[in-house]
């Protein structure tokens, strides 16, 4: 059976698609988004996650450690990257919660069992699972297995992408999954690039594709005042979304700065966090902006 | 809203609640004059008869529907008969910083020369406590239970629909035949029940005068009115009096007097717990509504209008406060009224109808404190009447809280009711499920299950104080499996509850025979016929529940003590119960992995969940069935109202990581902090709990606002309680507030007078409510949406 690295299922998650969801985090993504409010996402492999305020002190973990990889200091604890073998013995120890590893590996099995709970919940709303990131589509097999699961369960399934992946994989899911949620960032690629790490020229190329199968769309648009909340960019966008066959709908998404302690925990440093979050007037007036497309704009979601 | 309503309303809202001792003073002069030369229920009935006569009639400026208990609004009548409050219980309850009770010196001193030399010894409180047994009183003061009946009469009573169809003339003739009809030559209960009777006939005639005192004080105060509006209102306030309640009502603006004279009688004869409910109001009153509008006697809004002035009659009604209070005990202002909105018809089809829809707009508008209001939602309640529950459930009043109907009628059926009566039966209270009109459900007391479980890890003794208190068990460092331990526990839970239902069997029959309500008795079917008291097996149906307590916190410290010392032996059981002695002084590291490294109830994990089960089939064994002394039987509830605050006051550190003192779990929730997957996993756990089985179980949510923003947040709302329900959850409430906003309240509590919030069953003044009772609010689980 086919397993993948998984950092978080979350229930009751109701702005991922239809009804009540069950959304499943992968780890690993290939764009480094300066905003990005899941930054744990972002490195395809486990990463240790220590909360200095958490931590009692006990030295449990210390004592625990087999590899002698954790020291003490006037900072709280410090590992030693080349001795920390990713035992997670440390974790299991630690009474507080300070110290924890993101990234899990899971069988196709336990991912079910674990979003199956909820299968009332799906029925009731016309909900379903969510399978998000970190970029899905940069672990196909596991993730194909997973959709083909849930479709055998009857479950809804959407698959939130930023479209940075191989096009046959991205078609081959396209024939497992119910929705699509696509994340566009930026229409102009060098700016796509600066902020994001990467081009979009692969991703308007995909979702151009996926869009004429037939699949069902819905283009997510992130608001990043200062980056992409330009009068220009808008129309581009709207102007391309509008022109794609079967795309008719756009979530606008209002940046937040809710993760800084996430990166801090990470011991990364938060690009954004000076950047303002868009008012509920902007993010009108961009909505009906959009709307002059044709297109159905929804704030949130 | 009128104009009207809304200075009615903010008159109501204003007003500062006070003692009035007229009520205490017309009962001690009457008892005084008459006790011995009456039966009991006849001298019942006459006191009563003599408070209608003489107590201050109240006729406010621009009121539709009238009718106070005391001299004006909020002037709080007390009870002597039933408790005595003392000197120092007035001087207090005049001088506390929080929920205060104007007392006046002069009336302080009526107490003092009049009132208190008279009952002293002689009040029903008095004369239980000096009876029951030394056992019982050391485990009452350790704090396993508590005793309702020491402070008000036994009540929790709400009304079906036969007062909209009967009068009080048309009552006296029952009673009549029913007395015709007792045979003298067979039956030796014959005289009794004599008595009863003609109690209640006096009783009717009480009310009648009651009734038609206000109208001749209304026809008084037409006549002196210059304004022609107000004086044809009050001409017609008048000819209403004068109608309901000596016969059924004909119109919508009688129906809901009707109810009120009621309501007032009820609660004047006796200060029963959770004052009195309208049961399904809406129902109730549709008839009339849809009479009215059809010859244009009434449109939409006038008759919401009289629903609004009826509301704030309610919230007039303060609840009498309680006696032997500390300086620190803050209590409620509320006195429990709560209207049923919804639900099914006896026939068992959809009850919403357009005044249920009124309703809810008046639930908007009002958002006082009393009446509260619930909706009952069954699978063939109609989305739109849900969604609109939602979206003021949305202002975040904490009202109206939602139950599921159908599995209301089925914990009914269970013990024994017709399915049309259990159809019109509903929840009054907070929670407490009863067949209206027909039921005398009695709540006897509070449960503190987690107590039970620290008597069983210190082999009967209370730790607090080293009294023994239960059995001696054996010494948990003995115990040789978690199933040894468990065993402890249940042999303490059965003492304990065995205890509690002993002395609640004798303080039933105390009531029965000293303070029996004929008048209640007249409204609540079958006691006519069966010629029996409200108190003594009048009612078609007579219940006893027990409410369980803290079922998140034994199941969490159950699952600790089987994980990490029988399963792991990471922690020894002395290593615990020393850790737990000193409240965890210098064992951080220990209470830290109790709380974060267990299974907690809550989290949809059969580890927790099923020691969760474990726990409530044998509250249910040790409870379901017992008999009480109106030939039918206890049942369990699981509802805590504010008492796991008290509990926890009571209950040293426990297993689960808790410290001493703290709350324990409340109603059917999860423990603080205990639930972390979210939403739709409290309501797996719940939902494997089997809630047909209890009286009734509570569950809290508190999210936060922006996750019922939008259409779509109704919408998802609406999908978790439908869910729940099909678990046959029992109730959900929600608390749609911040905790930013908790605080700025504490900070300011002057700026948020009106903040409403869900405490237990119901909602109370976010700044009447203590430390305690504050900071548990904000510590239960902000559910976000991801």
């Amino acid at each position: 059976m086919q397993t993948g690295e998984i950092f978080d299922i979350k229930k009751y998650a109701i702005h991922d698609g239809p009804g009540i969801r069950t959304t499943v985090f992968f780890k690993g993504c290939p764009l480094s988004c300066c905003w990005c409010h899941n930054p744990e996402s972002i490195a395809r492999t486990t990463q240790r996650f220590y909360r200095q305020e958490r931590c009692i002190d006990c030295n449990e973990c210390v004592q625990a450690c087999g590899e002698g990889a954790i020291q003490t200091s006037a900072h709280g604890l410090r590992w030693n990257s080349s001795a920390c073998i990713f035992c997670k013995t440390c974790a299991g120890i630690c009474p507080a919660e300070a110290v924890e590893f993101i990234g899990k590996r899971m069988t196709v099995d336990e991912v079910v069992a674990e979003i199956t709970k909820d299968t009332l919940f799906y029925d009731e709303s016309g909900g379903g699972i969510t399978i998000s990131g970190g970029e899905p589509l940069m672990q196909p097999t596991f993730l194909l297995e997973l959709l083909e699961a849930c479709g055998k369960l009857d479950l809804h399934r959407t698959v939130d992408t930023s479209g940075l992946a191989d096009t046959r994989i991205l078609l081959e899911t396209a024939t497992c999954t119910d929705l699509f949620l696509y994340d566009l960032k930026h229409m102009d690629p060098e700016k796509h690039a600066e902020f994001t790490g990467v081009s979009n020229k692969k991703i308007l190329a995909n979702l151009k594709i996926l869009s004429r199968q037939g699949s069902e769309i819905i283009v997510r648009f992130p608001i990043i005042p200062g980056f992409n909340s330009d009068r220009e960019n808008i129309d581009q966008t709207g102007a391309y979304v509008a022109s794609l066959p079967g795309v008719g709908r756009i979530n606008i998404l209002p940046y937040h700065s809710a993760a800084t302690a996430k990166y801090n925990n990470l011991g990364l440093k938060f690009n954004t966090s000076d950047v303002a979050k868009p008012s509920r007037d902007q993010l009108e007036s961009i909505a009906d902006r959009l709307e002059t497309y044709n297109l159905d704009v929804k704030i949130g979601g | 809203m009128t104009p009207r309503v809304a200075k009615l309303r903010r008159d109501s809202f204003e007003a500062q609640p006070c003692i009035s001792v007229e009520r205490a003073v017309l009962a001690t002069r009457f008892y005084r004059e008459n006790y011995g030369k009456f039966s009991i229920p006849v001298l019942r009935a006459l006191n009563f008869k003599n408070l209608c006569q003489k107590k201050t009639i109240y006729i406010g400026p621009d009121e539709l529907i009238v009718g106070e208990r005391g001299p004006h609004p909020k002037a709080v009548s007390t009870f002597p008969e039933l408790t005595c409050h003392s000197v120092e219980d007035l001087k207090i309850l005049n001088s506390r910083a929080m929920t205060r009770y104007r007392v006046s010196a002069e009336d302080i001193q009526i107490y003092q020369n009049e009132v208190i030399p008279y009952w002293q010894g002689r009040t029903m409180r008095d004369r239980i406590f000096s009876q029951v047994p030394q056992e019982w009183q050391a485990a009452y003061a350790a704090g396993t239970f508590t005793e309702f009946m020491e402070q008000r009469a036994p009540g929790h009573t709400a009304l079906d629909g036969i007062i909209y169809e009967r009068g009080m003339l048309d009552f006296k003739v029952q009673i009549r035949e029913s007395l015709a009809a007792l045979d003298f030559l067979n039956d030796p209960a014959a005289a009794d029940k004599a008595e009863e009777l003609r109690a209640m006939d006096i009783s009717c005639e009480a009310a009648i005068i009651f009734a038609e005192r206000h109208a001749a004080l209304a026809e008084k105060m037409a006549a002196a009115e210059k304004n022609p509006r107000r004086k044809s209102e009050l001409e017609k306030i008048a000819a209403v009096c004068s109608r309901v309640p000596a016969r059924a009502p004909q119109n919508f603006w009688e129906a809901i007097q009707m109810y009120w004279f009621i309501h007032l009688g009820t609660i004047s004869e006796l200060n029963g717990w959770d004052a009195m409910s309208p049961g399904h109001l809406d129902q109730h009153l549709f008839p009339f509504y849809q009479k009215d509008l059809a010859n244009s006697r009434l449109d939409r809004e006038s008759a919401k209008e009289l629903i609004e002035c009826f509301w704030i009659k309610v919230n007039n009604q303060t609840a009498p406060p309680k006696v032997g209070v500390t300086a620190l005990e803050s209590g409620t202002y509320n006195d429990f009224t709560n209207i049923n909105i919804g639900g099914l018809t006896r026939d068992g089809a959809d009850g919403v109808n357009e005044v249920s829809y009124i309703m809810l707009e008046v639930i908007d508008e009002m958002h006082l404190l009393q009446p509260q209001a619930n909706v009952q939602i069954s699978h063939k309640t109609p989305n739109r009447f849900l969604k609109e529950a939602c979206r003021v459930i949305r202002k975040g009043y904490g009202y109206p809280s939602v139950f599921n109907t159908d599995e209301v009628i089925l914990e009914q059926v269970r013990t024994g009711k017709t399915i049309e009566d259990a159809r019109q039966g509903g929840c009054s209270g907070c929670i407490e499920t009863g067949s209206f009109g027909k039921e005398a459900y009695i709540l006897t007391g509070y449960l503190n299950v987690p107590k039970i479980l620290e008597l069983a890890l210190n082999n009967g003794t209370d730790p607090l104080t080293g009294r023994r208190i239960g059995p001696q068990t054996g010494n948990p460092a003995d115990f040789v499996s978690f199933d040894a331990l468990y065993e402890a526990f249940d042999r303490q839970l059965q003492n304990i509850v065995d205890l509690k239902i002993r002395v609640n069997n004798y303080i039933e029959r105390m009531y029965a025979t000293y303070a029996p309500a004929p008048f209640l008795s007249v409204v609540i079917r079958d006691c006519i016929a069966k010629g029996l008291d409200y108190y003594n097996a009048g009612p078609r149906y007579n219940t006893n529940y027990i409410q369980c307590c803290g079922i998140g916190t034994i199941t969490d410290s159950l699952a600790a003590i089987k994980k990490h010392v029988f399963e792991e032996n990471r922690i020894g059981m002395e290593q615990l119960l020393t850790a737990l002695q000193d409240n965890f002084a210098e064992q951080e590291a220990m209470r830290l992995r109790l709380f974060n490294k267990t299974p907690f109830y809550g989290n949809d994990d059969d580890y927790a969940d099923s020691i969760m089960q474990r726990v409530y089939e044998s509250l249910f064994n040790a409870i379901d069935g017992k008999p009480n002394t109106k030939g039918s039987a206890y049942h369990l509830n699981m509802l805590s109202t504010t008492c796991h605050i008290y509990f926890g006051k009571k209950l040293g550190a426990s297993a689960n990581g808790r410290r001493a003192g703290l709350p324990i779990s409340d109603g059917t929730s999860p423990s603080h902090g205990a639930d972390r997957k979210g939403p739709t996993a409290v309501i797996k756990s719940l939902g494997k709990m089997d809630q047909i089985k209890s009286g009734g179980t509570l569950l809290n949510q508190r999210f936060l606002p922006s996750v019922l923003e939008g259409e779509d947040g109704i919408e998802n709302v609406v999908h978790l309680i439908r869910s729940y329900f099909k678990l046959n959850g029992h109730h959900i409430q929600f608390n749609i507030v911040d905790t930013q906003t908790l605080r700025d309240a504490q900070a300011a509590p002057d700026e948020y007078r009106d903040l409403l919030v869900r405490v237990a069953g119901y909602s109370d003044y976010f700044v009447d409510l203590d430390k305690h009772h504050q900071e548990e609010i904000i510590a239960r689980t902000e559910h976000n949406s991801f």
